[in-house]
């Protein structure tokens, strides 16, 4: 209870949240609020905002309900965004940990390939798996963890080589219990907390990336993107710029709202920490 | 005479860092016998931690040999020696870094037992209300985390957790240094109680003196990384024959007045 209201103080974690919140309402009410298909054509093409309100966004090139596809939008950036970060996470701790706390050659090779995968640009990483197996939402959220699990990876690595030096990993040894157990049980949940304040970035960054992806055709051609959107409307930006600027704005907002909550979630359990 | 349970004998230790190595044991030999309290007393950096870790191979010595139970217990690896280490159990310093963070009491307890499958799941809630008995603390405290007790307690669940493979030989690392002095004294008769009813052989790590006469059968005095004097603790206490021993004395006002 104290976390929301400390939570609450800060105007720009306010402010994050809620954008969020109309973003999850938005992605779970598409499917009941547009139940048609988005990528059907539902009226005269390229319909100005705000003249029918039938169709209060207008439609674009092919007569497409932007509105609904903002809608449905909206489900595919925040699930490709938290899956592909949740995935970079997991990927990312695992690694860093059996790299952090095996020590040694397993340590040395394992950093090696972070090293590898940080050198090429993630989004060219990206772009590269996605135009070689082809694209569909799950290669699509591979793509994106590949290129960000490294971050993840080297601060749980950090934060297990000081854990793995204290009393309780050398009282669990002398339990007699197994080196694999003491990794993920012992110290893993507690490497945790320095890499999760990173998940905001990570999913503003994921984000960021499908909706680069879809605008350049890489995206789930089955689904609509505000990436796609924006690539969309891009033939006729002269015009009928609003196609481009109403994906975008929401694209900016989203990425906003992400990255201001959390870092007001980061700042409140570091000023909790900080207290007690 | 049976043989000692613990023979340690030449072990050699050096740590580098930054260049500089440091000489943390030289040469250390010593024996424990089966329900015996060695303590093991001597300057700060005189490497009796190093002792502690190197006999419960948390870390390995250079040089050395180390026979528990009439085995070569360094010649064992992996699932022998994870093992083997039921036997040989240890109490840290300081007890709230010895546990993890996140446990729980009934958890910390439980863990042993499972490890060493000393009990199927259904039976071990008895057996960790029956080591909390032991060590004189109530059921009650199953469920709380390791957070939410007093250090005194807390102390008493890692003697508890030690006990439950049923050890041979316990390591206290300064195990009652960070307790005020009334838990100290119930600590320390805990220790006795425990050591009388199972005949538990204690490594007794220390730098008190007074507690060392009261609770060792036999000292040994640590400088510089090396064994200097060791004999019976009163002999030892009353009559240090090295210096450093005599200076470990002399530090000790009290000891000195009721001598
Ligand atoms: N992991 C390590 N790396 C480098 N040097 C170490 C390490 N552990 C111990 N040493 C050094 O070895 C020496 C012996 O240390 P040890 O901890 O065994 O001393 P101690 O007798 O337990 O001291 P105290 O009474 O302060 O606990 C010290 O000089 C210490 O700095
Ligand atoms: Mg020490």
């Amino acid at each position: 209870m104290s976390f929301f209201r400390r939570f609450s103080r800060s105007p720009e974690a306010v402010i994050g949240a809620s954008i969020l919140g109309v973003l999850v309402v938005m992605a779970l009410f598409a499917p009941l609020l547009f139940p048609r298909d988005p990528l059907s054509i539902a009226g005269p093409a390229l319909l100005r905002p705000f003249q029918d309100w039938s169709l209060p966004l207008g439609t674009d090139r092919l007569g497409r309900d932007v509105l609904a596809g903002l809608f449905h939008g909206a489900r595919t950036s925040l699930a490709v965004g938290l899956a592909s970060a949740a995935t970079a996470i997991i990927i990312g701790t695992i690694v860093g940990t059996l790299a952090g706390f095996a020590g040694g050659l397993t340590d040395e090779a394992l950093m090696r390939i972070t090293d590898a995968f940080q050198t090429v640009p993630g989004f060219l990483l990206a772009l590269a798996f996605v135009s070689v197996i082809g694209p569909s939402l799950f290669v699509v959220v591979l793509a994106i963890a590949l290129g960000t699990w490294t971050g993840p990876a080297r601060i749980a690595r950090a934060e297990v080589l000081s854990i793995r030096e204290r009393d309780y990993v050398a009282s669990a040894r002398v339990i007699g219990m197994h080196p694999l157990e003491i990794a993920f049980r012992e110290v893993l949940p507690n490497a945790l907390p320095p890499v999760l304040a990173l998940s905001s970035v990570i999913v503003a960054a994921a984000i960021l990336t499908e909706a680069a992806l879809s605008f350049l055709g890489l995206g789930d051609p089955n689904r609509v993107t505000w990436g796609g959107m924006i690539a969309e409307g891009r033939t006729v930006l002269r015009s009928a710029p609003f196609l481009s600027i109403i994906p975008g704005i929401a694209l900016v907002l989203t990425v906003l709202g992400v990255y201001l909550a959390g870092e007001g979630a980061v700042e409140t359990t570091a000023v909790r920490r900080g207290r007690s | 005479m049976t043989a000692p349970l613990l023979v340690a004998s030449g072990l050699h230790k050096r740590f580098s860092r930054g260049g500089k190595t440091v000489v943390a044991l030289d040469n250390v030999s010593f024996e424990i016998g089966q329900g015996e309290t060695l303590a093991l007393v001597g300057p700060s950096g005189s490497g009796k931690s190093t002792v502690a870790r190197t006999i419960l191979r948390l870390i390995e010595p250079d040089a050395g040999n180390i026979h528990f139970e009439g085995e070569d217990f360094l010649a064992q690896h992996g699932a022998r020696l994870r093992a083997g280490r039921a036997k040989l159990q240890m109490v840290f310093q300081d007890p709230l870094a010895a546990f993890n963070p996140r446990a729980t009491v009934a958890r910390v307890l439980d863990d042993p037992l499972r490890i060493h499958d000393l009990a199927d799941r259904a039976h071990r809630p008895k057996i960790i209300a029956s080591l909390l008995d032991r060590v004189g603390l109530s059921p009650n405290l199953r469920d709380r985390a390791i957070h939410e007790i007093s250090g005194g307690q807390r102390q008493r669940v890692a003697i508890a957790r030690a006990l439950a493979t049923k050890p041979a030989l316990m390591v206290l690392d300064e195990a009652v240094s960070a307790l005020d002095v009334s838990v100290r004294g119930q600590i320390l008769e805990l220790l006795l109680d425990l050591q009388e009813a199972e005949n538990i052989a204690y490594l007794f790590i220390s730098h008190d003196l007074g507690v060392v006469r009261s609770i060792a059968h036999r000292v040994a005095i640590m400088d510089a990384g090396r064994i200097v004097e060791t004999g019976p603790a009163a002999e030892v206490v009353a009559n240090p024959k090295s210096a450093i021993g005599k200076a470990l004395v002399a530090a000790t006002p009290k000891l000195l007045r009721k001598a």
